[in-house]
């Protein structure tokens, strides 16, 4: 079932799109020059992430880490091998992309603790980050209670994540 | 700035866990397979992430972008009633909506800034809450195809890269409901 959406979407869209005389192959190629872009410009962060990230598990820090968080963590329903991910998350995007991407690959990406890492990248956003952004465009000093919300809302995601993942993946 | 302490933070405790823990060795392998890693996922990712911006472009072109916007106009007319009174900023935030919709990072942020500042020009120094709204909702990311993610998972050998798509809506939509409540309830607390 689910492996018939995106084919689905893809193909209704090019319909769609070549019905509206819309050039649909440069449109393709325009925005995958920006991808290349996006790509690239990615790569110097994780470079110097990943090699943060991978010292940490080397050291056994991460691991012993992780160890610490599990009561509060599984309290929760969240499995505690996403420690990292959950920490770095609303601080940096590239951090949270290398933190997540690390245990996509050592869990396997079809696991449960793959998916649920795969499933909070997705439903989240790099809070402080999105915060600064429109709070300077804004020129508004006082965030009042944006932050708190915003935080809610992150940790909502990592239950459900959690939650969602065990449901439809059993 | 934040960054730089983190990152100093986590090669300090990576080194002084390291000596304790007898794992030394290790970590100094560890920085440069870190680095090598890097730029192999930044290689097997790129392909993906190219597509799929190539898809998004190809949505905002066919105008897909623009008739979403409309569609959800009634629901951010809920969410931001005083806001939505000024056409300009309207348009600012169902643009806003639609684009971080569809993955279009690009074209969200531009337009949310200018909805944002509309709001600030009602509100001065201090945040409104209809803004705070806009905020928290731009933090809580609403995306209906996250292709970084899937790319990602392709990557790594899954089976089905998109599988996890029903799991990401649900989450999404909890977490974004549950910042606008928390948001409203605070709101409330403050005035």
């Amino acid at each position: 079932m689910s492996a018939l959406i995106v084919p689905l979407l893809l193909c209704a869209m090019g319909i769609l799109a070549l019905s509206r005389r819309v050039d649909v192959f440069s449109s393709l190629v325009d925005g995958a020059r920006e991808g290349m872009k996006i790509s690239a410009g990615m790569l110097p962060a994780l470079v110097v992430l990943l090699s943060g990230v991978y010292m940490l598990r080397a050291s056994g820090a991460l691991d012993a880490f992780c160890r610490l968080l599990a009561p509060a963590l599984e309290c929760i329903g969240i499995p505690k091998e996403t420690a990292s991910l959950l920490l770095i998350r609303p601080f940096s995007g590239s951090g949270a992309l290398a933190a997540g991407s690390e245990i996509m690959r050592q869990f396997g990406p079809d696991s449960y603790v793959g998916r649920c890492a795969a499933v909070m990248l997705g439903s989240t956003e790099t809070t402080f980050y999105v915060i600064a952004v429109y709070f300077g465009a804004a020129g508004v000093k006082k965030t009042r209670h944006a932050i708190p919300a915003a935080l809610t809302a992150d940790l909502c995601g990592f239950i459900m994540a959690s939650l969602t993942v065990r449901i439809f993946f059993g | 700035m934040l960054m730089a302490y983190i990152w100093v933070g986590m090669l300090a405790v990576s080194v002084l866990y390291g000596c304790w823990a007898g794992t030394v060795p290790a970590v100094s392998a560890a920085l440069m397979e870190g680095a090598a890693a890097a730029v192999e996922l930044c290689l097997s990712v790129c392909g993906a992430v190219c597509l799929w911006t190539g898809v998004m472009e190809l949505m905002r072109r066919s105008g897909l972008a623009e008739g979403l916007s409309r569609l959800l106009a009634p629901l951010l007319r809920l969410i931001f009633p005083r806001s939505f009174a000024d056409p300009d900023c309207a348009a600012a935030l169902s643009a806003n909506f639609s684009a971080n919709l569809l993955g279009l990072g690009n074209a969200a942020t531009p337009a949310g800034i200018k909805a944002v500042r509309h709001m600030a020009r009602l509100g001065g120094q201090c945040a409104g809450n209809e803004l705070c709204r806009l905020v928290v909702m731009n933090t809580a990311s609403v995306q209906l195809l996250p292709a970084t993610v899937a790319a990602v998972r392709a990557a790594c050998g899954a089976a089905d890269a998109f599988d996890i798509l029903p799991c990401v809506w649900i989450s999404s939509l909890v977490s974004v409901s549950a910042g606008l409540l928390t948001a409203r309830l605070l709101e409330r607390k403050a005035s």
